[in-house]
């Protein structure tokens, strides 16, 4: 019997079968995957996993794809990172990194959720894959589809990070610039979908691509010792992420993997894009579209797809959402790099700067096992940091003038 | 005339066409004109109580409605209007 029994709507509950759709035709809910749960608990097992492969596909059971036959097979099982240093500078006891910056083959987490898109997608038939990307994305759909024989159309913002369209570019898809900011080309890459016979990742195989997130929540538990931690907190754009991360840590829950779920869900938004995080502070339940204005690109989404639902799970968790502005997403950056080593692009100092206001605000406390998701790589966005970061001193090719520039006596010593 | 695209899940009640065209003076307009030429395409955009379904994006000439003026942002001759999922992207 197989794991997925169907595509079923979120509001309605309307069934369809595991094809490329991803709208519930009555009401336009969202459809999702659903599992034959009764099916994967007889074998899904704590040592099944642990003696799976060191990939995120170690949670295939958990994964809206038929068979083995992987797109992207080493993406995930990322480290996570006891971050002892942040720790003790911000305050908390035991706060640990979730270092997607090192994700293969991308940099990003991105890599996650399209290894699962395209694996469905070449599962279903298409040859030809696409998405409408603020960045990440675009890369890892252009890197994987390289690797898969697919034909690939990329579609991104105008304006996005030198890095981010030069990695597009060297695999050789299609890379559409729309001038317009992300969504705009989600609108437009909404009707293309409609149109033309391709799969886009994230909008007719988005029940499948989504579920990729998942494995960060599963990661992390196996990797706290089958534990959930006390908080997290994850950078939102659509909210997608967040909302499957909260998901993840409930099918292990209700798969007997793990005994109860006690975790507080946080998101994270840049004040210049933060129609989640606004809503939530205003306490409402839904959130009003705006228009995008921050150096966190990756996270520039004004009509964010989730909201709604990432709103429903930060508050089930009784979990909180802050927003910073663009200096604190640079000092963000440069906290987690001083501290850690660890580099990470825009989106990281989104989530750095808002693990820091909710630790001081008292949300996120001392002796909370935290755990903050960093989810793309800073050589990706360098052009928001360039300026902040000093020169390297120049100096001859000479012992005097080094000694010198350092004020270093002979024997060494000095400053 | 203004020029409506239809996604492919309300296809299915427009004879499957991508595009149609109708006459109004306002979104809820235009959806009231819609739904009397194609019966129950007002009931799949809005709920019991008249409003805009929850996952429902309508675009005036590439303009999200809800930075105009929502259901009664005005239309003219010649407009085009976008139907659009809101799940989609991210």
């Amino acid at each position: 019997m197989s794991k997925m029994k169907a595509l079923v709507c979120r509001e309605c509950g309307k069934e369809y079968p595991t094809k490329a759709i991803h709208v519930c035709e009555m009401c336009f809910g969202p459809l999702e995957v659903k599992y034959n749960y009764e099916e994967i608990k007889k074998t899904i097992s704590r040592k099944k996993i642990a003696d799976g492969p060191h990939s995120m596909w170690r949670y295939l059971d958990l994964l809206p794809v038929e068979g083995t036959n992987f797109v992207g097979p080493h993406a995930g099982f990322t480290p996570l990172v006891r971050a002892k240093n942040l720790g003790a500078y911000l305050g908390l006891d035991e706060l640990y990194i979730k270092n997607d910056t090192v994700n293969h083959p991308t940099l990003s987490f991105k890599d996650r959720v399209v290894a699962v898109a395209l694996t469905r997608a070449r599962e279903l038939g298409f040859e030809t894959v696409a998405c409408a990307s603020t960045g990440n994305l675009a890369n890892s759909v252009a890197a994987h589809a390289a690797s898969a024989n697919l034909h690939c159309y990329v579609f991104i913002p105008g304006d996005l990070e030198a890095a981010k369209v030069l990695g597009n570019l060297i695999y050789k898809p299609h890379v559409v610039e729309i001038e317009g900011h992300y969504d705009d080309v989600n609108r437009l890459c909404s009707e293309i979908a409609g149109e033309h016979g391709w799969a886009f990742v994230n909008i007719n195989i988005r029940p499948y691509y989504a579920e990729g997130s998942k494995t960060l929540a599963f990661e992390t538990v196996e990797q706290l010792g089958w534990k959930t931690p006390d908080q997290v907190v994850i950078p939102m754009a659509s909210g997608s992420l967040l909302t499957k991360i909260w998901k993840g840590l409930h099918e292990m829950k209700a798969l007997g993997l793990i005994d109860n779920v006690r975790t507080k869900v946080n998101g994270a938004q840049a004040e210049g894009c933060s129609p989640i995080s606004t809503a939530f502070k205003a306490g409402r339940d839904f959130f009003k579209p705006v228009k995008p204005q921050t150096i966190a690109k990756s996270l520039a989404i004004g009509n964010p797809a989730d909201g709604y639902y990432a709103l429903k799970a930060t508050a089930e968790s009784h979990g909180s959402m802050d927003m910073v502005t663009d200096e604190e997403v640079v000092e963000g950056i440069q906290l987690l790099a001083q501290t850690e080593g660890i580099f990470a692009e825009t989106a990281g100092g989104v989530t750095i700067g808002v693990l820091k206001k909710l630790v001081k605000q008292g949300v996120i406390k001392k002796d909370e096992v935290t755990v903050a998701y960093i989810t793309g790589n800073g050589l990706k966005t360098q052009e928001a940091v360039i300026n902040s970061v000093g020169r390297p001193v120049r100096i001859q090719p000479s012992l005097v003038d080094f000694q010198k520039t350092f004020k270093m006596g002979k024997n060494g010593g000095g400053a | 005339m203004i020029k409506v695209r239809i996604p492919t899940p309300l296809r299915p009640l427009t004879k499957s066409q991508g595009e149609v065209e109708t006459k109004a003076g306002s979104v809820v307009e235009m959806i009231e004109a819609l739904n009397s030429t194609y019966p129950g395409i007002k009931d799949r955009l809005c709920d019991e109580t008249g409003e805009l379904r929850r996952f429902v994006n309508i675009y005036v000439n590439e303009e999200d409605i809800r930075f105009l003026t929502g259901k009664d942002t005005p239309l003219k001759d010649g407009d085009e209007v976008s139907i659009v999922p809101a799940i989609a992207g991210g």
